[in-house]
């Protein structure tokens, strides 16, 4: 028998809260809930197995945003990313994050998640950023899916992998009702209605086309192809500032982190050609990408990672971790190439364009409850609009998810949904495999993820846009009227299209939509090239409104910690000015 | 429009002398963030039935009998 051959099937289920997307904030979401009513029917769906999936599939180097008493309070943390951020933060959201996420540290630790000590016993925070101290290495973070998934089995939470939910339910005064998800080895149409849905399902990564020219070697775990995304859109709820696009440095062609986050604290450091340094902080911002891009084409490129210069002994165990933890290939990578850290620099490169939040701050936007827009509807982790939030964000936010989720299921009961709305979407999906004859989806994909390269990448130019914006809704046609899948797992393939491109229109219109330029590379407009505080100081929503996608501004939150005058800009000074 | 098949060398590899799928393993298979990896009706081992690997390593890591090697794939090594 030929593998994943599609079956015709319908099946429905119901539960109080459904958990989608398996990575990092869907466990945390789903315990947490669970854990605060352990009578309701918790699902966890997930789209791979919930023992590898998500970004963190083979753990982490280090938590790098951890606000640890003793080293950085609150008000610092939330002052920090709102001055990375462009002042463009609802700050009650990071704030709560900064409060919370001490605790779930702990929490980390009892479920047998180590992280680096020194010799009195307290967390060893290293310093990456460019004001406060916030990172915390994690030597044997290779641990957390299989710690996470024991606390899963533990509070009996109903586990259902390789189903890809595709569109929301919701009721006709606009309450979530549920999910239609599709079984990826057998196209078996499976119905989940629940009181409250939460929505874990990671960055989109899979939108810009790594410079490799492989599809599927993307900075982000390539399962994250932006589902989530396209589903809240769908779904009517409003995605914040999505034209702040994720853009990271990375190992060139291997394209996972070198990582200046593990090996900075050691003194290793970002190097031109001529082997100096010309960033004053490592630290991911828009603002540090611009001089990155800037010096690659300066003529002072390639870009470096230099740890040549440090100890034998301390490269050993820089090595030990990137080799280890979060992507080991990277050692298999070196070696390929001869590399020896001891010897020679990594060579760096800025990868494709995606949107997540966990590094920049596009996302679904949620309030400091991980509330959408839509009643009965959250969000947590790279897809959701709290910037910045890595990791434990992840954790920390999925946490607030599942406790408001449980209230919000607890004190109401399933809303009705359309049966026709069913019907039109096992219609949508299974288009692609009822055709004779067309194009295959990883052609759809190719096409529509170079035209994102060729049109969308920064610097913005207006013209570009327009014309990229043109040359997808042709693709999209012939995505809607031609593409097919001849098995179940290629019309996964042809689903995760879908959302890669819904994802490119919401990446042109957001960033038409802001007539400036902010947050350095990630939204750098050559036609309006000067950040406009009086006009943009405000957060951009996009939403589908009678069909149509639209964009309006929404006003920043006033402040919880203020910024002074003379703060507000110190990640736009990331060039190290020549002395004389 | 007709369609072609198209050749590519894959990254993920397994040493049919040690795999145990023919015995009910399907650790690999079930662990695959891509959902990219078989067992063979033939041979009844372990095998990449489709080239979109993120080179991640849990298929490699978690296989019991050391039978599954991740290369780099090839376009970017």
């Amino acid at each position: 028998m030929a593998p994943d051959q599609i079956v015709d099937g319908l099946s429905e289920v119901s539960c109080d809260v459904l958990v989608i997307g398996g990575g990092t904030a869907g466990p945390m979401a789903a315990l947490k809930a669970k854990l605060k009513n352990p009578k309701a029917n918790v699902v966890l769906l997930e789209k791979a197995n919930v023992k590898r999936s998500g970004a963190i599939s083979m753990g982490m180097d280090g938590l790098n945003n951890a606000v640890i008493p003793g080293y950085a309070t609150p008000e610092q943390y939330t002052k920090e990313i709102t001055i990375a951020n462009d002042g463009i933060v609802d700050q009650k959201a990071v704030y709560k994050y900064a409060q919370n996420c001490y605790s779930i540290i702990e929490e980390l630790d009892s479920f047998g998640i180590r992280f680096l000590k020194n010799e009195n016993g307290d967390y060893a925070v290293k310093k990456v950023h460019h004001i406060g101290t916030y990172v915390l290495p994690m030597p044997n973070g290779e641990t957390v899916k299989k710690a996470l998934y024991r606390q899963l089995r533990r509070a009996r939470i109903l586990i259902s992998n390789r189903y890809m939910a595709t569109r929301l339910l919701k009721s006709l005064d606009g309450r979530i009702a549920g999910a239609i998800s599709v079984n990826t080895r057998t196209a078996e149409i499976l119905v989940i209605k629940a009181k409250a849905v939460i929505l874990c399902m990671g960055a989109a990564g899979r939108l810009g086309l790594p410079t490799s020219g492989y599809m599927f070697g993307t900075y982000e775990n390539a399962a994250n192809s932006g589902d989530g995304y396209s589903m809240a859109y769908h779904a009517g709820a409003a995605l914040a500032n999505l034209e702040c696009y994720q853009i990271n440095p990375l190992i060139k062609d291997y394209n996972g982190p070198a990582c200046a986050y593990v090996a900075g604290p050691f003194g290793a450091f970002t190097a031109n050609n001529e082997g100096s340094r010309f960033i004053e902080c490592d630290y991911w911002s828009g603002q540090m990408m611009l001089e990155f891009y800037n010096e690659l084409l300066s003529g002072k490129g390639p870009v470096f990672l230099q740890l040549k210069h440090l100890h034998p002994e301390t490269i050993s165990e820089i090595e030990s971790t990137l080799h280890k933890v979060e992507r080991p290939t990277r050692g298999l990578f070196q070696q390929g190439r001869g590399v020896d850290y001891r010897r020679e620099s990594i060579e760096m490169h800025i990868s494709e364009i995606g949107f997540c939040s966990g590094h920049s701050a596009s996302g679904v936007f949620v309030d400091d409850n991980a509330r959408t827009t839509v009643p009965g509807l959250y969000a947590a982790g790279d897809m959701a609009s709290v910037p910045h939030n890595y990791m434990l964000g992840a954790f920390t936010n999925g946490s607030v998810a599942g406790i408001d989720a449980m209230e919000f299921a607890d004190s109401h009961d399933f809303a009705d949904f359309d049966a026709a709305d069913v019907a039109m979407e096992r219609d949508r999906v299974m288009a692609p495999t009822k055709r004779e004859d067309g194009i295959p989806p990883n052609q759809v994909e190719y096409k529509t993820r170079r035209l994102v390269n060729d049109y969308l990448q920064p610097p913005k130019v207006t013209r570009k846009y327009e014309l990229g914006m043109r040359r997808l809704a042709e693709v999209r046609e012939d995505m809607q009227e031609r593409m097919i899948a001849r098995n179940a797992h290629e019309l996964l393939r042809a689903l995760e299209v879908q959302s890669i491109m819904d994802c490119a229109d919401m990446a042109v219109h957001a960033s038409l939509y802001r007539e400036e330029s902010r947050w350095g590379l990630y939204h750098w407009r050559t036609d309006f090239p000067e950040k406009d505080n009086e006009n943009w100081f405000c957060h951009t929503l996009l939403s589908k409104r009678d069909g149509r996608m639209t964009s309006e501004k929404r006003a920043v939150d006033p402040y919880v910690v203020p910024i002074a005058d003379d703060e507000r800009d110190l990640y736009d000074k990331q060039r190290i000015r020549a002395t004389a | 429009m007709p369609l072609a098949s198209y050749q590519t060398s894959v990254p993920v590899v397994v040493d049919d002398a040690k795999c145990i799928a023919d015995k009910g393993c399907t650790v690999c298979v079930d662990v695959c963030p891509l959902d990219v990896l078989r067992i063979s009706d033939i041979s009844g081992k372990a095998y990449m039935a489709y080239d979109e690997c993120w080179y991640c390593m849990p298929c490699e890591a978690d296989c019991p009998t050391g039978a599954v090697t991740v290369n780099i794939p090839y376009l970017l090594r």
